[in-house]
Parts: C-alpha cells; sequence; structure tokens
C-alpha cells in the first residue's frame, strides 16, 4: 500500500517506456513510484513486439523519435552487460522483392546516412542470396543494415524496473489511477490502490495516456488510435534458414511485416498493422495468421509445412499523428510520454534520458542528486545462444521441457522483488510454457507451483477424486 | 565435471514402447539397457489416464492407466533396467551420443544404440491458429489428465470439449471423475472421429454434442469466458464456458530429431525409419508414437518389444545394412506411410506393416503401385485417424528391388 509518503515522481505505466523512465528518475535520485494497471509490467503495447533493437535508419530525420531511438541504442548496449541482457548481432537487410521497391531503396538509404546510420550498404541479388541462402532468389537487392540486432524484449523493461525498484522506486500493481488533482505543486493521485502524492506524474499509459489525460488534465493532448499488429512464431527448428532480419521497404502507415530470428531461437514474422477501437483486446484471426505465414514461406521457402511454436498479438499506442507525443507541463507538473508506437523497445531509454531533461528544465526547488553507487541487477539469461541455467549445477529439475525452464528460475521468477504478477508475467520472466507443446508437459506442475500466487491462475481449484 | 553415462542402448522415454524395448533388449541378453526418462517417474501417458482398458495383451488383465504404467516400470526393474529419472536429453549427437542434463546439471551418454520413443502429444491452440483472445484456460487432454491426476487441481469447471477422437472419451472420463462439467463437444466433421459406440458416450452423459461446427473465436480476457462456435447451418453460437478443452490432433514429440542429424518425415512428423525401425544414423532407432499419431499403449508396446529384439539382432550383427534400397512415399490422400523406406530386400524380423493414416474419409481404395504396377490393393471404406495397414511382405515380393512405392487412397471422397 502507498504511504502517506509524498513522492517526486509517479509513472503511471509499467510498460517499456514507463519502466524506463522509473529507471532513469531513480538513478537521477528521484523518489519513484510506479503505477500500473496490469498485474504485471508490460501488461499492454509492451508484451508483443518483434523485439529489434532498431539503429533509426529509417526514421524521420530530425524527429524525436530518431534522437531517442538512437540515444537507446547507445544506452542499451552500454548498460546491457551490467544488467546481463542479451544482444544478438543480425544485422537487417531491407529486401526490395520488386522493381518500385528497388528504386524506393535510394531514398531509404539516403535517409539512413542523413540519420547518421553510415555503416549502410547496397547488396546485389547475388549479395543478398550468398548472405541469406534460404531466401526467395528473386530478390532485386537490398540494403544491408548491420546495426540493427534482436534482443530480450521482456527481460530489458524487467531489468530497468528491477533496477529502479532495488535502488528505492516502488512499483505498485493492478493500481488503475482513476483520478486526481493537483494542489500547487502536489499531484493528489486515487488509484484502486490507494491515494499517492507526487510532484510530478509522467503520463506513460501507453494505450490509455488519452484516457488518463482526461481523468487527470479534463482533456488529452493526443488520441490514442489503438494499431494491432498478429505475429506467428515458428519452431526453433526454422532458425537454420535465417541469420539476418529481413525487412521489407516500409510504407507510410507501418514498417510492414518483418521476418526474424527471435533471442529465444525461434523464427518470427509479424506484425499486421489493423486500426481498432479496442484498447483491451488483440486478438489472433486464422485468416490473417494463414496470410502472415505465406509471407513468411514467400521470402524464406523452406519455412513451408515449418510447425507454428505460438501466435500472439498486440496494439501498438498509434496517435493520431505519426511522430511521438512527448510534451511538458510545468504548470500542472506533469509530462506526457504518448504515442509511441513500434519504437518503443528502443527507444524507451533515450525516452528515459529526454523525459529526465523536461524535468530538468522545469526547474523543480530542489535538485535531484544522482545516486552515487547503484545496484546493478543481473537478469537471468533466457537467450538460446547464451548459456541458460538448465546448463548450470543444482539447478532443482527441468519444469518446461521444450524450453528447458528450471524450477529454479520458476522459483526466482515467483519470488524476487518484482513477482510474476500473472501467468503470462511468469511465462515472459521464464519462458515455461513458451516452446513448442505450449505448456502441454509443463502446464499441470507450473499450475501446481505458481498456486496462489498469479491473477488468473492456472487452476480454478483442488480435486478430490 | 560432466558425468558420462556409458550404455549398450539407450532408449528415450520411458512410456510403453520404451520399456517394451527395453524388457525385450534384456530378454535376449543384452547387459547394459538404459532409459533415459525426464518426469519423475516412468510409464508415459498412461500415468495420467485414470481409466481402463490398459494392459490386455501385455498382462492379461484390464487396468487402469496408472495401473499400467505401475507395473511396467516394477517389470522393467525386474528384469534389470537401468531407470534414470529426472533426465533430459538436450541433444542427439552422430554414432549414438547424447547430451542431457539433471538436476545436477549436465551430463554425456555414450551407447551403442539408442531408441527414440518420445511419444506423442496434442497439438496446442497456437498450432492449430484457433482465433481470438488468448486467456488462460485453453489446454489439452494431457494437460487435464497431468493437472487432475497427478497435481489433483481443477484446469476449469465447465469446460467446452473441442474433438471427438479416442482420446476425447478419455477426457469426457476425466472431467466426470473429477466433477468437472463439459457444456458441449464440437466436432468439425459430420461424425466422431473415434469408432461407435464409443461415440455415444459424451451423448449419454447428456453433453450436447455439435457436429460440423467448428470454433470461431475464443473469448476472455483473464480467463476463458466464451466460445464462439459456427454451426453446420452457418449461425453462430456462444457457449459461456471457463475453459476450452483441445483434444487429439497427436503430433510427434519430435523436439530432438527436428534439429539433430536425422532425417524427419514431414508426413508422420516424425524420423524417417526403414522396416527395421532403424533411422537415418543407424546408430538410432525409434519407435511408439514418435513415429505416427497415434496408436494405442498396446500397440506401441508391441511395436517397442518389436524394435528392441531388432536391436539386439543388430548388436549380434545379424541385421541387414542400412541401405536404402526402396523409398515409399503417400500419394493422393495419405496423410503419412511409416516406414518410410526399406533396407535391403528381406523382412524377416522386420515390423510387420506398413501403418497409414488418410487425410480425408473416403470409400476406397487403398493402392500400393510401383509405377504402373499395382503390388497391393483393397477396397474399403477409410477413415482419418484411423489405423490402416497394408503386410510388408506384399511390397516386397517378386519385384525388383529399388525404387519408389507410391501408397494412394483416392478414392470418391468423403461421405
Amino acid at each position: 500500500m502507498p504511504d502517506g509518503d509524498l513522492f517526486d515522481v509517479a509513472v503511471v505505466g509499467g510498460g517499456v517506456v514507463g519502466c524506463a523512465v522509473a529507471r532513469r528518475f531513480t538513478l537521477d535520485g528521484a523518489r519513484t513510484v510506479l503505477l500500473e494497471r496490469g498485474a504485471d509490467i508490460l501488461s499492454g503495447a509492451s508484451k508483443a513486439n518483434s523485439a529489434l533493437l532498431h539503429t533509426g535508419f529509417d526514421a524521420p530525420p530530425g524527429s524525436l523519435e530518431v534522437a531517442c531511438m538512437q540515444a537507446g541504442y547507445r544506452e542499451y548496449l552500454e548498460i546491457r552487460e551490467r544488467l546481463n541482457l542479451p544482444l544478438l548481432e543480425t544485422g537487417a537487410m531491407v529486401v526490395a522483392w520488386n522493381e518500385a521497391d528497388r528504386e524506393r531503396l535510394d531514398a531509404i538509404e539516403a535517409q539512413a546516412r542523413q540519420n547518421g546510420v553510415d555503416n549502410v550498404r547496397r547488396l546485389t541479388p547475388a549479395e543478398v542470396l550468398a548472405r541469406e541462402p534460404h531466401l526467395a532468389p528473386d530478390t532485386h537487392g537490398a540494403l544491408l543494415v548491420p546495426g540493427e540486432h534482436v534482443i530480450d524484449p521482456w527481460s530489458a523493461p524487467l531489468a530497468y524496473l528491477t533496477q529502479a525498484v532495488e535502488n528505492g522506486a516502488r512499483a505498485i500493481f493492478n493500481a488503475e489511477v482513476t483520478g486526481g488533482s493537483i494542489d500547487g505543486s502536489e499531484w493528489a493521485l486515487q488509484t484502486s490502490k490507494g491515494p499517492v502524492r507526487t510532484s510530478l506524474v509522467i503520463n506513460c499509459a501507453g494505450l490509455f495516456g488519452d484516457i488518463l489525460e482526461q481523468r487527470l488534465l479534463g482533456s488529452a493532448g493526443f488520441t490514442i488510435k489503438p494499431r494491432k499488429g498478429q505475429f506467428v512464431v515458428f519452431d526453433k527448428a526454422a532458425a537454420t534458414f535465417l541469420r539476418t532480419i529481413i525487412l521489407p521497404v516500409p510504407n507510410e502507415r507501418t514498417k510492414g511485416v518483418v521476418l526474424t530470428r527471435t533471442i529465444f531461437g525461434n523464427v518470427l514474422v509479424g506484425p499486421t498493422a489493423e486500426e481498432q477501437d479496442d484498447r483491451d483486446h488483440a486478438g489472433v484471426d486464422e485468416t490473417v495468421l494463414h496470410t502472415l505465414i505465406a509471407k513468411a514461406v514467400a521470402m524464406v521457402p523452406a519455412l513451408a509445412g515449418m510447425p507454428v511454436t505460438a501466435v500472439y498479438a498486440g496494439l501498438r499506442p498509434a496517435s493520431e499523428k505519426k511522430e511521438y507525443r512527448v510534451s511538458a507541463d510545468a504548470e500542472r507538473r506533469w509530462i506526457s510520454v504518448g504515442g509511441i508506437r513500434s519504437t518503443g523497445l528502443t527507444a524507451a531509454l533515450g525516452l528515459a534520458a529526454h523525459v529526465a531533461r523536461l524535468h530538468a528544465d522545469m526547474k523543480q526547488k530542489k535538485d535531484l542528486q544522482p545516486l552515487k553507487n547503484p545496484v546493478w541487477p543481473r537478469m537471468t539469461n533466457l537467450a538460446e545462444h547464451l548459456e541458460r541455467d538448465w546448463q548450470k549445477p543444482d539447478h532443482g529439475d527441468i519444469v518446461c521441457h521444450c524450453e528447458l525452464v528450471t524450477r529454479r528460475e520458476i522459483e526466482a521468477a515467483l519470488n524476487g522483488l518484482l513477482p510474476a504478477g500473472d501467468v503470462n508475467g511468469l511465462k515472459r520472466r521464464t519462458r515455461a510454457g513458451m516452446g513448442r507443446c505450449q505448456g502441454f508437459y509443463c502446464q499441470a506442475r507450473v499450475a501446481a507451483l505458481s498456486e496462489g500466487r498469479l491473477a488468473d491462475p492456472l487452476a480454478v481449484g483442488a480435486c478430490h477424486d | 565435471m560432466t558425468e558420462t553415462i556409458a550404455t549398450d542402448v539407450a532408449i528415450v522415454g520411458g512410456g510403453p514402447a520404451g520399456i517394451a524395448a527395453a524388457l525385450a533388449l534384456r530378454s535376449r541378453g543384452v547387459q547394459r539397457v538404459t532409459i533415459l526418462e525426464r518426469e519423475t517417474d516412468v510409464g508415459g501417458v498412461p500415468r495420467h489416464c485414470g481409466h481402463p482398458p490398459f494392459g490386455m495383451r501385455e498382462f492379461g488383465r484390464v487396468l487402469t492407466g496408472p495401473a499400467y504404467a505401475r507395473r511396467l516400470a516394477e517389470a522393467a526393474r525386474q528384469a534389470g533396467v537401468e531407470i534414470r529419472t529426472g533426465l533430459s536429453v538436450t541433444a542427439l549427437r552422430p554414432e549414438a551420443r547424447l547430451d542431457a542434463t539433471t538436476a545436477a546439471g549436465p551430463v554425456e551418454i555414450a551407447a551403442g544404440r539408442v531408441v527414440l520413443a518420445t511419444g506423442a502429444r496434442e497439438s496446442s491452440r497456437a498450432a492449430r491458429l484457433i482465433s481470438g483472445d488468448r486467456p488462460v484456460g485453453v489446454i489439452t487432454t494431457g494437460t487435464l489428465q497431468h493437472e487432475v491426476h497427478i497435481e489433483k487441481m481443477l484446469p476449469f469447471r465447465c469446460p467446452v470439449i473441442v474433438g471427438t477422437e479416442l482420446v476425447s472419451l478419455s477426457a469426457v472420463a476425466t472431467c466426470r471423475k473429477a466433477g468437472i462439467r463439459p457444456v458441449a463437444v464440437v466436432e468439425a466433421a459430420d461424425r466422431p472421429t473415434a469408432r461407435r459406440p464409443l461415440d455415444l458416450f459424451p451423448r449419454l452423459l447428456g453433453i450436447p454434442m455439435h457436429y460440423r461446427a467448428t470454433i470461431a473465436e475464443i473469448r476472455g480476457r483473464g480467463r476463458v469466458e466464451a466460445i464462439a462456435i459456427r454451426l453446420a447451418d452457418g449461425s453462430m453460437c456462444e457457449i459461456a464456458c471457463d475453459g476450452v478443452l483441445l483434444t487429439g490432433r497427436f503430433t510427434p514429440e519430435a523436439a530432438l530429431v527436428r534439429p539433430s542429424h536425422l532425417v524427419l518425415d514431414d508426413g508422420s512428423g516424425g524420423p524417417v525409419i526403414d522396416q527395421f525401425g532403424r533411422c537415418s544414423d543407424p546408430s538410432y532407432f525409434a519407435a511408439g508414437n514418435l513415429l505416427r499419431p497415434i496408436e494405442t499403449a498396446g500397440w506401441s508396446y508391441r511395436e517397442g518389444a518389436r524394435i528392441g529384439a531388432i536391436i539386439a539382432d543388430d548388436l549380434a550383427g545379424t541385421l541387414p545394412p542400412c541401405v536404402t534400397t526402396t523409398t515409399i512415399v503417400g500419394g493422393a490422400n495419405v496423410k503419412l506411410v511409416v516406414p518410410q523406406r526399406l533396407s535391403a530386400s528381406g523382412h524377416t524380423g522386420s515390423l510387420d506393416s506398413l501403418q497409414i493414416r488418410v487425410e480425408a474419409a473416403t470409400t476406397g481404395p487403398l493402392v500400393a503401385r510401383d509405377g504402373s504396377q499395382v503390388l497391393w490393393r483393397r477396397n474399403g471404406r477409410l477413415l482419418p485417424e484411423r489405423r490402416i495397414l497394408i503386410p510388408l511382405s506384399a511390397l516386397q515380393g517378386p519385384r525388383a528391388a529399388g525404387g519408389t512405392i507410391i501408397i494412394e487412397a483416392a478414392g470418391s471422397g468423403s461421405g
């Protein structure tokens, strides 16, 4: 329960941006609280993305987005080893599949150079095939972007918030902000977990960012237009057919469908871009999933007949404009971080630094004193290409056989400073149930191990047969 | 320091097929036979099938699944089979070398021969590409039975059951015993997949059956709240429920085979074998439901026993060399064919039959041909998921060795 203390900063929303912002302010010395309406972090837009670390080569030149992406990219590489966060260095190819695509590569290359991504390079169709022999042979060349990489989209934000909490921040779950008022320089927030007092509110509420502003400010500076993306994850056997991230030539609305390995050893195709009004439901659709599979097979014919391991869908918090919607209101002690569409995973750390600067410009009464010796937590590695817990002695036993998840990992995820709040949170922390069989073999044991610990539990009761 | 287990024959998977192979090997005098089982007990899937009938042929009496599994485990122990539980094999290496892990850490296994007997599992919701939300409460029969019989927990109270295979009846029995009340059974076909009169079972229990009905969407935020189905007449129907039980649509548990050096058959989803159960690396054999989805425990047991005897021959040096002389492929309407190839010309001591499954119901004929030469032919009705056999002897008679045999079940379509 929140106490009567006054926080310097309340971060509303535990997506990747909220987690990064909470970390930044905590390390800068602010008394920070993160309020998340879900039972766990990453319950909204951040749970589903393509897990790429982007260079920003194709972002709008001069935009806040490209600045935050590139700052976020640099900081991720700088801090990842201390947090034990993985990196799969793949590079990406923007592949031209027809002559019109090929003509657009010139502009994309120019844009990349304008954005300071100088190591891009054109590849002939023969060079494309030499790099990716399983790719359909009928390409019209590609633009190679060596700096695009694959990361763990869930361990990274968990690391950010874990570091915040290890260094004194509070994280409160199932805490929807239902109202609030500002009195001079102090906000009194009402949440479903009780009142919270803070000197500053940072709106990182993602899909609900505009609703939060309507509730607390009376009007919103932007309107969220949820955009659904569906994904298909292929069996790990598919990973032998692909090294580089395959990007399409993008259009105005979306980066298009990406084919990439995941850090967990699978191959992923997606996302779609489907506008919808619903902010809660991100359903998958059989017809669309078939279309995605067909697209993947068209790019890499060897994927025909490859078993599907998982399917998922997520909502991107796009706004009515393409750009990020970040603004500070010194009067009302409010910073908005809205409209962070598909590049949030890359940009999060950069956005956090940007928000910290906006805050510094607000000229608060007291200056923050950055922590001198912050704690650096080390995350459990879930990346397939690095050592996993099952390869180390005394791991208890294997609970999830497909993903080789140990009992020690499951117990750690259910305890710790930021324990899993629901089944999906447990999956994201451990990968239990995310493999080929999708829980056929392990779900019963996971249900027993997690009994009484999760919202929407796997079991509804005891069986007395 | 990594532990190394040296053994004559390592058997991956301690279900009916694996245990039967182990017993056959021991009875033929093979010294070290080691079962590698990742669960805490051997016995395989029957461990959590809390109902009869199991064990008629093996033990001469009708047993429940768990009782049958205990008898298998006891027989293996008495026969001097080494049993390592809690040991997960993580990779198959050439020449019968395995990587594995236990609670204590990594293990290497150096064997003379390996038997893969990892069984089969039901297809997941994801693999079925079912539309809708992805809430908690969508599981398969295997998970239900493990949860109910071993963990003593209830995954739901009023689920919709999808499918009418034999395992679906097992699911209904488990639900009934656990006090779970299924609210409907949904089947895409116009008839139950399982053989009559078993299809009457749910109806006898008063569970509404919907044939020619497909899942339009699963609904629910945290847990399943409803399932929308499209009925035979095209109309939609929403059924309130707190779970969806996906039954059947088995697929071999080939997780170790797929990334390995062994050749996998896309039709069966299991390893390619010859008539002796030999994989593309002749130090590897396979038996049981890994070969094809899906057979009974009794069938898998007999298959495992035969493979065990063949390996004993192989260790004694009496097996024909592993040189593919004939390839067998599935043609029209044939979903899978096992074995997929024949070594040498003989079949003495080999598996007896070619096992077939068809894609869609048809009224025959089932034909095996080599080019235009019909080697074997049978008229009659063919149904999906049903056992269909062709005697191997029929394929090897007077025809010249070599080439390709095609199995076809074109027939006159469903009805």
